[in-house]
């Protein structure tokens, strides 16, 4: 923020700050608001003025200009006059001025007697309940306030007016309007943190473009409501939440079971793939490679107390010597399991799993596709009868 | 390639102190097979002839190392030459997203403070939210009920998370745990008397995630390590270690067979993680500040992440580098948080000028920007099934978006 306040200043490209003659007087070093639009418009590539309002109001909440009119600290594109905040009360100087110091700004502020200088309402409130609150060292703040007015009364007409204005444009920061957001909370995390420092490295660098990534969004750009509204409509924007009502039914859509298609992840991640490729597995009797990797996945999910049996109970049923689900596993993964046994954890049948894994998806996957209870699912033919359940 | 000693294992040798000469023994007494057999590219062959004649001179060590490291230097400007192409120059050909019509669906007030975090439900629809007044509230976001709602000993609730099941969520944040609740139907019960503490780090927890299972919690925290927690017994399963900084955030990979999250943090870095071994797999590091999020890309080869040097940026693991930088002159606050819609196309991210700006993930241009909470955007994310968006802000809101 400072890099663009510090460049709307500049001298060259910046903007040109003037003095305005109005009725009475004249008003030192301003610029208009609708000047600032313009400036963001041209310098930061921005195309909408709407965006640059915002990020100038933004830019006024934190304090880097204000108007010179108003304690509330926002940008409007048109004549009204801003000036700069000088750089001594800028945000990033940590400012974190307490109780007393304003109570005796405010105190200050009752001491001139200009109409300009008049206390607001909430700043009235303030200094009274500021009044009560220091009631016993209310003697030395006055005597403050009364040093710091004599001092301003010193000094060049116009410079107290430029001065006056950003010492109340600071405090709108610090104690802004009741309404209005405080710009200077900060989030905890960053103020509570262990500051180590730190190594810049350069990332190394490979010549492989990351084509998937195309590839994938544009494949699912049809799955995706961002773009293709979800049937019958999204429940968001229409208030009707059959789509989701369908989702949960027994009945897979079209679209739903050419999504298994993609890929084994997809059959894998939905319950209703697994469910159509497990009766699949049955038919060609192989279900258990299926069972075990489920099984497995299970294992990491349980509490560890849990562990130990479930581990003997997968070995048992897959792949101990004459297992009721016997799995065929590779001889090198075996060998791994049957020691990993031994001290029974959650990654214990890992290695089987990963072989289990390549299998069904290199060999039963593709069959299960062209299979006739996977494609008819895909054309949305209705089966004839519900009770027939082989899929030959 | 037997009986060749490549460009690279000579590096190797030659770093570890080892002159490569000295391991291949048998070669040695037979200097000229080796020109003979296949050598991958050019530079092999010559830095091959290179080392044999320096070998033959008798040169010491010394010099041997020096040759390893100017052919390393031309090792690394081949690579150069290989054109490392940004993601949006291969994307040319992709067609443009066109303008989206996103608007605020739903608001959900109700915190009295600030909200910090939020997770969806699995059903889509409810979501839990908490806040810097120690708030953790449940809502189902489609009628805007309230359902549950507990408050934490502690203020500054940073993180909370859905239990996959959509019985329980989980929570923490200066009291330097994260503690589950089981949600009960039961309107009437008392939630807070049913908490367990699970995670105890020795600084703030910034981020909580069920893994798959309501029974396994992967937490991060201030302290600058992750860890993962045996929900039931409260036991540490696996620690993570290798942040110099607080950590900020982290996201589980979306793979059914993965065992892999990623993490970002105040020393700027973001890191893939093995949940197996503990290990630190990858390591990024090209942000100017604090990373405050990261998020996965739908298919777990990429990753995106926020930063306070106002940028987000996308990672992919494959080709191990940054493959898109989404940026804006006049991008000058923070982002926050961030997450991508269902196709990955496009990236939803929250920044700390209010406002939520929609970027083209494959082409690196913004699409849109969403005005509409009144203070900074805390934290981001897209439903489950993709439908709509929630974001939770300073402003004491959430709001849903479609």
């Amino acid at each position: 923020m400072e890099e663009v306040v510090a460049r709307m200043q500049e001298e060259k490209n910046g903007i040109p700050i003037r003095t305005v003659k109005s009725f009475l007087s004249k008003i030192p070093s301003v610029i208009s608001g609708s000047d600032i639009v313009q400036w963001m418009l041209t310098h930061l590539n921005m195309e909408d003025p709407v965006e640059a309002l915002h990020l100038g109001t933004l830019m006024a909440a934190h304090g880097y200009f204000f108007p010179i009119s108003d304690h509330v600290l926002s940008l409007k594109d048109d004549g009204t006059f801003y000036r700069f905040q000088t750089p001594y009360f800028w945000p990033s100087n940590c400012w974190e001025p307490e109780n007393t110091d304003y109570a005796v700004y405010l105190c200050k502020r009752t001491m001139q007697n200009k109409a300009r200088l008049e206390l607001a309402d909430y700043e009235a409130e303030s200094l009274a309940r500021l009044q009560r609150a220091y009631a016993r060292k209310w003697e030395f703040i006055f005597m403050q306030a009364e040093a710091q007015a004599k001092v301003d009364k010193k000094r060049d007409k116009v410079e107290r007016k430029v001065l006056d204005s950003q010492e109340r444009a600071f405090w709108d920061v610090h104690r802004p309007v009741p309404g209005c957001v405080n710009t200077t909370e900060t989030d905890i995390k960053k103020s509570s943190r262990m500051k180590e420092p730190h190594k810049t490295r350069k990332p190394l660098n490979t010549s492989s473009a990351p084509l998937s990534l195309i590839s994938y969004s544009q494949q699912y750009t049809e799955y995706d409501p961002c773009f293709t509204s979800p049937e019958p409509s999204n429940p968001w924007t229409s208030d009707d939440t059959t789509c989701w009502e369908l989702e949960t039914s027994k009945e897979p859509g079209q679209q739903r079971v050419r999504r298994w298609g993609f890929g084994f992840n997809e059959v894998l991640k939905d319950p209703a793939g697994r469910e159509q490729f497990l009766k699949f597995l049955e038919s060609e009797f192989s279900s258990e490679n299926l069972r075990f990797w489920l099984a497995v996945q299970e294992l990491k999910k349980r509490p560890v107390r849990e562990v130990a049996t479930l581990v003997h109970n997968i070995w048992q049923e897959f792949l101990a010597p004459g297992a009721p689900s016997a799995i065929n596993v590779d001889s090198k993964s075996y060998a791994k399991t049957t020691h990993n046994i031994k001290d029974p954890g959650r990654y214990t049948f890992e290695d089987a799993q990963e072989h289990i894994y390549k299998l069904m998806k290199s060999d039963s996957y593709s069959r299960f596709l062209r299979s006739s209870c996977y494609q008819e699912l895909l054309q949305a033919r209705k089966k004839v009868r519900p009770k027939q359940e082989s899929c030959v | 390639m037997r009986g060749v000693t490549s460009a690279r294992q000579q590096h190797q040798l030659a770093e570890a102190g080892e002159p490569w000469w000295r391991q291949r023994e048998s070669e040695r007494k037979r200097p000229n097979t080796r020109t003979s057999s296949t050598i991958p590219s050019p530079l092999c062959a010559s830095s091959l002839k290179m080392a044999c004649q320096a070998l033959q001179s008798g040169e010491s060590l010394a010099t041997l190392k020096n040759e390893s490291d100017s052919l390393k230097k031309k090792l690394e400007e081949e690579r150069a030459k290989l054109h490392d192409v940004e993601l949006n120059q291969v994307a040319e050909k992709v067609e443009l997203v066109s303008a989206l019509s996103i608007r605020t669906r739903r608001v959900l007030k109700g915190h009295g403070n600030k909200v910090l975090c939020m997770d969806w439900c699995k059903d889509k629809r409810r979501l839990v939210s908490s806040s810097q007044d120690g708030k953790v509230i449940v809502w189902d976001g489609y009628t805007l009920n309230k359902e549950h709602a507990v408050t934490m000993p502690c203020t500054w609730v940073m993180a909370c998370a859905y239990a996959p099941s959509g019985c329980a969520v989980a929570c923490g944040g200066l009291d330097n745990k994260c503690s589950v609740y089981p949600l009960s139907l039961d309107k009437n019960e008392n939630l807070a008397a049913k908490k367990k503490s699970v995670a105890m780090h020795t600084n703030y927890l910034s981020g909580c995630s069920f893994t798959n299972s309501d029974m396994q919690l992967l937490t991060s925290s201030g302290d600058g390590t992750c860890a993962l927690w045996d929900v039931e017994s409260g036991q540490l399963l696996q620690s993570f270690h290798g942040h110099t900084a607080d950590v900020l955030s982290l996201n589980l990979a979306p793979s059914e067979t993965g065992n892999t999250f990623v993490s970002g943090g105040c020393d700027k870095k973001a890191n893939v993680w093995d949940m197996r071994s503990g290990q630190n797999v990858q390591s990024f590091e090209t942000h100017d500040s604090d990373i405050n999020c990261v998020k996965y890309y739908p298919t777990g080869d990429a990753f995106a992440s926020a930063s306070d040097d106002g940028t987000c940026r996308l990672y992919d693991l494959r080709a191990d580098r940054e493959v898109a930088v989404y940026q804006k002159d006049s991008i000058i606050f923070g982002a926050s948080s961030v997450d991508f819609s269902l196709s990955g196309r496009l990236l939803f991210a929250g920044y700390n000028d209010y406002t939520i700006n929609v970027w083209d993930v494959l082409k690196g241009n913004r699409i849109s920007v969403l005005f509409g909470h009144e203070n900074r955007v805390s934290c981001v994310k897209v439903s489950p099934d993709g439908t709509s968006f929630a974001s939770a802000s300073w402003d004491t809101s959430l709001r849903i978006w479609a």
